[in-house]
C-alpha cells in the first residue's frame, strides 16, 4: 500500500471518524473534515493527494466545495461520494474535474481501490507535467 | 350515462340539421310548384278566353250574315213582288241553294197577317195572325228581331229572324225560320278535350244549344248561371269531383251568352305530371338529406367518443406517470436518507472487523461470536444497500427518457416490486430470461409500467396459489422483435370478453379497484414504442400475454 495523503469530507461525523480510523489503520495519511469550509481550511495548512467528498452537505455543498478545492489545488484528485441517486450531480462533479463518483454506502475496499487509482493518476499527471515543463 | 348523453346530442344534431336543410327544400318546392301552377293556369285560362272569343265572333258573324241577308232581300224587293208567293218561292230557293239552314220564309203585314209563305208548314202557318206575338211587337219597334231557339213541328230546334221594311208608308215584315244546327256546330268546335263542354244560353239561362254533358236543349244548364254577364268572363267552379273553368262571352244579337267549359283536371295533365315529378324529387331530396344527416351525425358522435376515450386515456397516462414520478422521487429521497446511516453502520462494522483482525483480540473467548455478528451486520448492510440502490434507480427511471436498456434487467427490477404480493398470495413467479437479448433504446419507465400492469393483472387473475411464468426471447437469425411472454394459470378470459380487454374502461375487477385503463394504456404505450401486445386465453387454463418490442 502506497502511502498518500487523503482528505475525507462528509457532514456525518460518525462516518468521517470511522473511515479515518480505518484508513489510518491501512497506513494512509488521512485527515477528516465535517464541512466543506473546514476542508478548505485544512487544505491551507496541508497538501492532499486525494479527497473523498460527499455531494450533499448542509451549508457549502459538495459541488461548491469541489469548485473551491480545484481552485486551491488543481492537482488534487477528488472522488465524489453521493448518497443521492441523481446521476446529474455525479456528472456535474466529473465536469468540474472530479476523478469519479461512488454511491454510498460503499464497501471500504472498493473506495480504497478508487482512491489508489486516483492517486496513481495524480502521479502520472504530475510526471507528465514535469516532463512537459 | 355517457351513451345516453351522446344519443341526445346526436338527436339534437339530426333535428337541427334536418330542420335547417328541409325548410329551404320545402320552401323551394312550394314556390316552384306555386309559380308553375300559376303560370300554367294563366296560360290555360288565356287559351279558353281566346277560344270563347273566336266562337263568339263566329256566332255573331253567323247571325249578322243571316240578318243582313234578310235585310238585303227586304230592301231589294217591294212588298208587291214578295206578296206573290211564286216570287217569294224563287227568292227562298236561291237562299236555300246556298244554305240549307233556312226552313221557311214569310211576309207579314202591319196587322200581323201572313201575306205570303214559303215553307213546309204552309197550311198551319198561312192562317196564323202574329199581331199579339211578342216577337211581332219587338220587330216593329226595333226593326230587327232574332228569336230564342224553339222546337218546331218536327222537333227540330230552330229560331226566327224577322226584319221590318218601311215602304211608301207601309210597313211589312220579312220573317225567316232558320235551323240552329250551324250554331250548334260553331259552339261544338269550341269544346275542349274529352270532358269539356260548350253551349249557349239566353238571358233567362235557358239552353239554346244542346250541350255535351251539361243539360238538355231549352233546359237549364248544370253549371253556374252566367246569363247576365256583361263582358267576357272567366269563372272557376270547384266541386269535389272536378275543377271546371268556365269562359262566358256575351253575344251582341241576339242577347245570348256563349259558355265554354273546360275540365281543369283534364287540361292540367302536364301540371300534374310536373307536380308528380317535383314530389318525387322532393321525396328523394328529403331521403338524401335524412340519410346524409344520420350518417354525418353518426360519424361525428363516433369521433367525439373516440376523442373522449383518447383524452381519458392520456389523462390517465399523465396521472399515472405523475404518480409514478412522485413515487420515484419519494423512493429516491428515502433511499438517500437511509444510505447515510447505512454507510455509518457499514463503516462501524468494518472498523470492528479491522480491530478483530488484530492479534491481541483474537485470543478473546468470544472472538468467534463477534466475528459472526460483524459478518452478519455487513451482510445486512449489503442487502439494504441493494434495496436502496434499486429504489434510487427506480426513482431515476421515472423521468421519461430514451436510454439503452436491458429488458431482462427492467423485468427483474419490476418483479421485485411485486414479489412481496406474489409471495403473500402463494403465487410462484418463474422467470426464464434469454441472456442473449440485445440492449435496446427505449423508454424504460414506460416499459416498466407495462410490465407492472400486466404482471399485476396476472397476479390478480390467479388470485391465490398459482404460477406465473415469465419468459423473454429473441430470434437473432430473423432479427425479429424481443418478446416477453407472461403466462398465468388463472381462470382465463371468455371468448366474448377477450376482444374487449384492451378497450378503455373495461375491467373485470370490482368497481373502484381498477380504472379499467391499465391494459388500454399498456397497449398504447407499446404501440407508441413500435411494438404490439397479443393475448391468448383459454377458460380454466389461463391467459398468456406476449409483448413484442422492436430492436432498434
Amino acid at each position: 500500500m502506497q502511502e498518500f495523503r487523503v482528505l475525507i469530507v462528509d457532514d456525518e461525523e460518525d462516518f468521517v471518524e470511522t473511515i479515518v480510523k480505518r484508513l489510518k489503520d491501512r497506513g494512509l495519511d488521512v485527515t477528516g473534515a465535517t464541512s466543506g469550509r473546514a476542508a478548505l481550511e485544512l487544505m491551507d495548512g496541508k497538501e492532499f493527494d486525494v479527497a473523498v467528498l460527499d455531494v450533499k452537505m448542509p451549508g457549502m455543498d459538495g459541488i461548491e466545495t469541489l469548485r473551491e478545492m480545484k481552485k486551491k489545488s488543481p492537482r488534487m484528485e477528488v472522488i465524489m461520494l453521493t448518497g443521492h441517486g441523481s446521476v446529474e450531480s455525479g456528472i456535474q462533479g466529473l465536469q468540474l474535474g472530479a476523478y469519479n463518483y461512488v454511491m454510498k454506502p460503499v464497501p471500504l475496499n472498493d473506495l480504497l481501490k478508487q482512491m489508489t487509482q486516483a492517486y496513481e493518476r495524480k502521479l502520472i499527471e504530475q510526471d507528465r507535467h514535469r516532463g512537459g515543463a | 350515462m355517457a351513451s345516453k348523453h351522446y344519443r341526445s346530442l346526436r338527436l339534437k344534431i339530426v333535428f337541427v340539421t334536418l330542420f335547417f336543410s328541409l325548410i329551404p327544400l320545402f320552401a323551394l318546392g312550394v314556390t316552384i310548384y306555386y309559380l308553375f301552377a300559376t303560370a300554367y293556369n294563366s296560360k290555360n285560362s288565356e287559351g279558353l278566353r281566346t277560344l270563347a272569343e273566336t266562337r263568339r265572333s263566329a256566332v255573331e258573324l253567323f247571325f249578322d250574315e243571316r240578318i243582313s241577308q234578310l235585310i238585303t232581300i227586304a230592301n231589294t224587293h217591294s212588298l208587291d213582288t214578295l206578296q206573290d208567293e211564286a216570287n217569294l218561292k224563287r227568292v227562298f230557293d236561291i237562299m236555300q241553294a246556298r244554305s240549307k239552314s233556312f226552313i221557311d220564309l214569310g211576309v207579314i203585314d202591319e196587322e200581323g197577317k201572313h201575306l205570303a209563305y214559303v215553307g213546309p208548314h204552309y197550311d198551319e202557318l198561312k192562317v196564323v195572325n202574329y199581331a199579339h206575338e211578342e216577337w211581332f211587337q219587338a220587330v216593329r219597334s226595333s226593326g230587327v228581331y232574332v228569336s230564342d231557339i224553339f222546337l218546331g213541328f218536327r222537333k227540330v230546334p230552330h229560331f226566327i229572324i224577322a226584319v221590318t221594311r218601311l215602304e211608301k208608308n207601309r210597313t211589312w215584315i220579312l220573317r225567316a225560320t232558320i235551323n240552329s244546327e250551324i250554331i250548334e256546330s260553331i259552339v261544338r268546335e269550341g269544346i275542349v278535350g274529352k270532358r269539356g263542354d260548350g253551349y249557349i244560353v239566353n238571358r233567362n239561362n235557358v239552353l239554346q244549344t244542346t250541350p255535351r254533358f251539361s243539360g238538355k236543349l231549352l233546359g237549364r244548364p248544370d253549371g253556374p248561371d252566367l246569363s247576365s254577364i256583361i263582358g267576357l268572363q272567366l269563372e272557376l267552379v270547384r266541386t269535389e269531383r272536378e275543377n271546371n273553368l268556365f269562359a262566358a262571352a256575351p253575344i251582341r244579337n241576339p242577347k245570348w251568352v256563349l259558355v265554354l267549359r273546360e275540365d281543369l283536371f283534364e287540361q292540367m295533365g302536364p301540371l300534374f305530371q310536373a307536380q308528380y315529378a317535383g314530389g318525387l324529387i322532393l321525396a328523394a331530396g328529403i331521403l338524401l338529406v335524412i340519410t346524409g344527416t344520420v350518417l354525418t351525425s353518426r360519424s361525428m358522435i363516433k369521433e367525439l367518443i373516440r376523442m373522449e376515450v383518447d383524452k381519458a386515456k392520456s389523462d390517465d397516462l399523465v396521472m399515472q406517470s405523475s404518480k409514478m414520478a412522485a413515487l420515484g422521487k419519494m423512493a429516491a429521497g428515502i433511499a438517500h436518507e437511509i444510505n447515510n446511516p447505512l454507510a455509518i453502520i457499514g463503516e462501524k462494522a468494518g472498523w470492528m472487523k479491522d480491530l478483530l483482525d488484530k492479534e491481541d483480540i483474537q485470543a478473546s473467548e468470544n472472538f468467534k461470536e463477534f466475528e459472526d455478528c460483524i459478518k452478519k451486520i455487513e451482510r445486512q448492510v449489503e442487502r439494504s444497500r441493494t434495496i436502496t440502490h434499486r429504489l434510487l434507480r427506480f426513482g431515476r427511471r421515472m423521468e421519461p427518457t430514451q436510454d439503452m436498456v436491458d429488458i431482462n434487467t427492467i423485468l427483474a427490477e419490476t418483479l421485485t416490486f411485486l414479489e412481496g404480493e406474489a409471495h403473500y398470495r402463494d403465487i410462484k413467479i418463474v422467470s426464464n430470461y434469454d441472456k442473449r437479448l440485445p440492449r435496446i433504446t427505449t423508454d424504460s419507465a414506460q416499459l416498466q409500467q407495462v410490465f407492472l400492469n400486466i404482471v399485476d393483472n396476472a397476479i390478480d387473475a390467479v388470485g391465490k396459489s398459482g404460477i406465473i411464468e415469465i419468459e423473454t426471447g429473441y430470434d437473432q437469425a430473423r432479427n425479429s422483435d424481443i418478446f416477453i411472454r407472461i403466462k398465468d394459470n388463472g381462470p382465463g378470459i371468455s371468448k366474448e370478453l377477450i376482444g374487449k380487454i384492451f378497450d378503455p374502461f373495461f375491467s373485470t375487477k370490482v368497481q373502484n379497484e381498477g380504472t379499467g385503463l391499465g391494459l388500454s394504456i399498456s397497449y398504447s404505450i407499446i404501440e407508441k414504442l413500435g411494438g404490439k401486445i397479443t393475448v391468448q386465453s383459454e377458460e380454466g387454463k389461463g391467459t398468456t400475454f406476449v409483448i413484442f418490442v422492436p430492436v432498434r
